[in-house]
């Protein structure tokens, strides 16, 4: 955090982000085992390339359809030493569906869901994530795995 | 993601989440999160290495069922090979990048300036 601080600092940004922190997490325990739920998946990532200005918004993807790449040219990740061109790479639902076959999962939802990284702590509060909850109600979502890049 | 993971689990729905900014999860305080020390953008590890992406995914499982109490972190056994220049070179500032950063930091202003203006 104090290097990214710092990096952003150095372009004139000289009021720091401020990273939420809690003492405490809340905590959901299952209910029932792996075997019989139902696994959703949710990445940073956008089905295009996104401008850095441009609005954001949750999508939910069906995941009969989903497309062979995802991009993130907007967020901060380390372009210098990666890149995205591997989607299973930060978002693998080739393998969850796989593992569901294997009944190790009970299931893969069916769909999946971008988020967008929000700088304001306020829209992923009491916007984007009541969108997410919905969705994840609607597709009898049980338990997420949750892909920030 | 770490505010929803906060979010689903205040709504009884468990979450784990696999990243490599292990700084900014723990700070903000999740219910489970599997570390992978790689460089930000691949955390389930080396572009096309099958195999360890489908390790990542079974340790993100075992964590999510197995954890018993909040804030557990687990680290993935993995590394992201000889090559660990990226630690030091992400985000680094370097007196010969200063200029450079300074005018990268004029130009967003400015788009940032003209996004606000095309929106009213």
């Amino acid at each position: 955090m104090d290097r990214t601080t710092q990096y952003y600092a150095a372009q004139g940004f000289e009021k720091p982000y401020r990273w939420a922190y809690n003492d405490t997490a809340p905590f959901a325990a299952l209910d029932r085992p792996l075997s019989e739920m139902t696994l959703g998946l949710a990445s940073t990532a956008a089905t295009y390339h996104r401008g850095e200005l441009e609005p954001r918004r949750v999508v939910p993807l069906s995941n009969d359809s989903l497309p062979d790449s995802l991009y993130a040219d907007d967020l901060a990740w380390d372009k210098q030493a990666t890149h995205l061109d591997d989607r299973r790479s930060f978002f693998p639902i080739e393998v969850l569906q796989e593992l569901a076959s294997q009944r190790i999962i009970g299931a893969v939802g069916p769909r999946s869901y971008l988020l967008p990284t929000e700088y304001s702590q306020r829209k992923t509060n009491t916007e984007d994530g009541p969108i997410l909850l919905d969705h994840c109600r609607e597709d009898g979502i049980d338990a997420m795995l949750l892909v920030p890049l | 993601m770490s505010l929803i993971s906060r979010l689903l689990e205040h709504e009884e729905i468990p979450t784990v989440i696999v990243g490599s900014a292990r700084s900014i999860v723990e700070h903000c305080g999740v219910a489970r999160f599997l570390f992978t020390d790689f460089p930000l953008g691949n955390p389930f590890g080396i572009p096309y290495d099958r195999d360890m992406q489908e390790s990542i995914v079974r340790q993100a499982l075992d964590l999510l069922e197995q954890a018993s109490e909040p804030k557990t972190t687990r680290v993935a056994p993995f590394d992201w090979g000889s090559d660990q220049s990226w630690r030091d070179n992400y985000m680094r500032v370097r007196d010969e990048d200063r200029e450079t950063l300074r005018l990268m930091g004029e130009e967003r202003r400015l788009r940032r300036i003209e996004n606000k203006r095309g929106k009213t």
